[in-house]
């Protein structure tokens, strides 16, 4: 099994940067930036005057230069101090990757500096109304006409939507080709006939932004074009990949956050004439969170190096994205727990994170559809050892 | 523009601990920081060269650690850094070091301005970038809360006790300044990387053209009989309410005292 992650000294200073800034600027206003239920555009300013929305973007392009491992910590510290904001930035890479990854130097000159400087945020537009898990049944049309492709359809859902200014789209050139007819696009925002509908209303994150995107014969230039034609699967498995370690640690990042509020009420709370700390069951409670915290971290960690060694990390990558999201809902439910009626209440920060917790079993691929990836390669890795 | 920014290493602590026999402070498990206010001093300097043009030098005196302060300063966005480092230095008061300091600034040539905190959380006397400037023969502003600069005046807004003071005062000069006058940056991951590829000039009592009785402990002329932490004063009694109703109780109050 392939492991050797040692955090270099560049690594570790980046870290205790990004940690203070965390602590001391998003942290203290994660609450506020949950409940005002505007798009947070302060946090999300001061996160791309980091230098943190570039992190592996070439330093030609204008980002760091750094690898996938340093954006996954970065990633993690910022869900822990505001997983909103933390999950704007996990759906900008959505945008940044693709064009990162399968981007002519043209795309790539023209997008990818006002990316990674955090100038322009990103957006991803994969999911329509009856198109979600299953891509095969992708409806939003892009027919060719002369030098452009003119495009039709709608989106849902779309993290960003809306606030972004760059986004890339799934569309199908011919949808009874399935997934062989999906075709990626880069679409900028105010494109004559590109426009923003509804915007959810979610369990949580009232501040983020996930709207429909509607194309109404929106003609965007064949230069726009991600690849070629009918390559808009390979696109949208590659974004996805990196994705679902940006999901993983994203839930990683919730969890800790619910352990750091979990742990220190434990240790003031009375009952019973002594702390509930010293109690086994809530020791135990808080075993396990720790544990399971740890273990979907390292795998985590593991599938961003392995995808910058260039070795296949699909697999681990669903692995990270199964464990981390539902230890997320586990540990955010025990953190509840622990604070009692007071964790049901808006009084303390676990309620939210319950409610934030369940989304990282849904989105980017359920629970479901990373389990049948998981067993998938594994039944093809045994198939392939032929007795 | 040429600035130069005077700061130090203190340990990371509002209230430090004081051995009571020796009369130090105990740096044990402590961790260090930018002097607070020192930080508000890098924070201007920086943004000084940035609407000005010019370059920002940060200078220190401390032990070899006060390294990792100099590398903070530089990831928060100053140019090059001068580290005043040796043994020789040790136990300087604000007389030596003041002296220390500006022999220093002497050999780093030209400068258009100096900037420092008002005071360190550790020792408190506000008494080094006064001393520094004396020693230059220099214009001075201390407290700084604003600073403008045009050509070669600077008007500089000052808080003192009871009121704002502005002056006006011809460069080379030397302000402190107060935690108001600015927000210091995080250090971004930019700077982060830069800053270690940053020029850290180290001086030690050969380098630097200083007068060996004038350095150190022994070109101090204050010594140390007791350090302690000052009582606290109870906050006064507030008295609110509507205005009648407050009037009313103070006359009760100074009856009560015998004080009318
Ligand atoms: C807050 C939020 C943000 C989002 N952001 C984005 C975004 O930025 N871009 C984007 O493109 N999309 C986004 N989505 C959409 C998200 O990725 C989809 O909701 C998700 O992929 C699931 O699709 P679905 O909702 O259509 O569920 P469905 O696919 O309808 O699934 C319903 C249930 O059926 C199960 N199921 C489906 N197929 C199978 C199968 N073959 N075997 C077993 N079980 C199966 C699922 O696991 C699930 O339990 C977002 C969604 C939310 C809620």
């Amino acid at each position: 099994m392939a492991v050797d992650f040692a955090f270099t000294q560049d690594q570790q200073d980046i870290f205790a940067a990004i940690k203070e800034f965390c602590d001391e600027e998003l942290a203290p206003k994660a609450k506020e930036t949950d409940e005002r239920g505007d798009f947070p555009w302060e946090t999300v300013r001061q996160v791309a005057e980091m230098d943190l929305m570039g992190i592996p973007v070439p330093e030609e392009y204008g980002g760091m230069g750094m690898d996938f491992l340093t954006w996954t910590v970065a990633a993690e510290y910022l869900s822990t101090a505001c997983t909103t904001t933390g999950a704007v930035f996990g759906a900008h890479m959505l945008a940044l990757y693709p064009i990162m990854a399968y981007g002519t130097d043209e795309q790539k000159a023209k997008y990818l500096p006002a990316l990674a400087t955090g100038e322009k945020i990103g957006a991803f537009g994969l999911t329509e109304p009856n198109a979600g898990s299953d891509q095969s049944t992708i409806a939003t049309r892009a027919e060719r006409d002369g030098d452009d492709y003119v495009l039709n359809g709608t989106k849902i859902f779309i993290t960003n939507g809306g606030e972004a200014e760059i986004y890339v789209i799934i569309a199908t050139v011919g949808q009874r080709l399935g997934v062989r007819g999906l075709t990626a696009f880069i679409v900028e925002k105010g494109t004559p006939g590109f426009e923003f509908g509804k915007n959810e209303k979610k369990m949580a994150y009232k501040s983020l932004s996930n709207r429909e995107l509607i194309f109404d014969d929106c003609r965007v230039p064949a230069g726009n074009m991600l690849l070629t034609e009918k390559r808009g699967f390979r696109v949208a498995m590659g974004t996805l990949g990196v994705g679902r370690i940006g999901m993983a640690i994203g839930a990683v990042g919730l969890a800790q956050a619910a352990l750091d509020a979990a742990v220190p009420y434990s240790k003031t709370r009375v009952q019973y004439g002594q702390t509930i700390e010293n109690f086994q069951a809530i020791q135990f409670m808080i075993a396990d969170m720790a544990t399971e915290i740890q273990a979907a971290r390292l795998l985590s960690y593991q599938a961003a190096w392995m995808k910058d060694q260039g070795l296949e990390f699909e697999k681990v990558a669903a692995m990270a994205k199964l464990y981390a999201s539902e230890a997320c809902s586990r540990v955010t439910s025990k953190a509840v727990q622990i604070h009692g009626g007071y964790g049901y209440t808006a009084e303390f920060p676990v309620e939210r994170y319950f409610r934030e917790a369940k989304l990282f079993e849904i989105v980017e691929g359920t629970s479901e559809i990373q389990r049948l990836v998981i067993a998938n390669r594994v039944l093809k890795e045994y198939a392939d050892k032929k007795r | 523009m040429n600035i130069i920014v005077l700061m130090k290493q203190v340990p990371d602590t509002a209230e430090v601990r004081i051995d009571p026999v020796s009369n130090t402070l105990v740096r044990e498990g402590v961790p260090s920081i930018i002097n607070p206010f020192d930080e508000n001093a890098i924070e201007e300097g920086i943004r000084l060269v940035e609407k000005h043009g010019g370059r920002c030098t940060v200078l220190t005196m401390g032990p070899p650690q006060a390294e990792e302060a100099l590398r903070r300063a530089l990831a928060m966005g100053a140019d090059e850094a001068v580290h005043v480092c040796g043994r020789e230095f040790a136990g300087a008061d604000t007389w030596a070091t003041s002296y220390t300091l500006a022999q220093a600034i002497r050999q780093l040539g030209e400068f258009d301005l100096i900037i420092c905190g008002k005071q360190t959380f550790e020792g408190d006397t506000a008494q080094v970038g006064p001393g520094v400037a004396e020693q230059l023969g220099i214009a001075q502003a201390t407290y700084a809360i604003e600073v403008q600069i045009e050509g070669r005046k600077m008007r500089v807004k000052r808080v003192l006790e009871d009121r704002y003071e502005t002056l006006e005062v011809r460069l080379p000069a030397l302000i402190s300044v107060v935690k108001q006058i600015n927000e210091p940056r995080h250090p971004r991951l930019k700077n982060v990387m830069a800053a270690k590829k940053k020029p850290i000039t180290v001086w030690g009592v050969d380098d630097l053209d200083a007068r060996p009785n004038l350095i150190g402990l022994a070109g101090s002329p204050t010594s140390v009989v007791r350090i302690f932490a000052p009582e606290r004063h109870h906050k006064g009694e507030i008295i609110e309410g509507e205005t009648p109703v407050v009037v009313d109780k103070l006359i009760e109050k100074l009856r009560q005292l015998e004080a009318v």
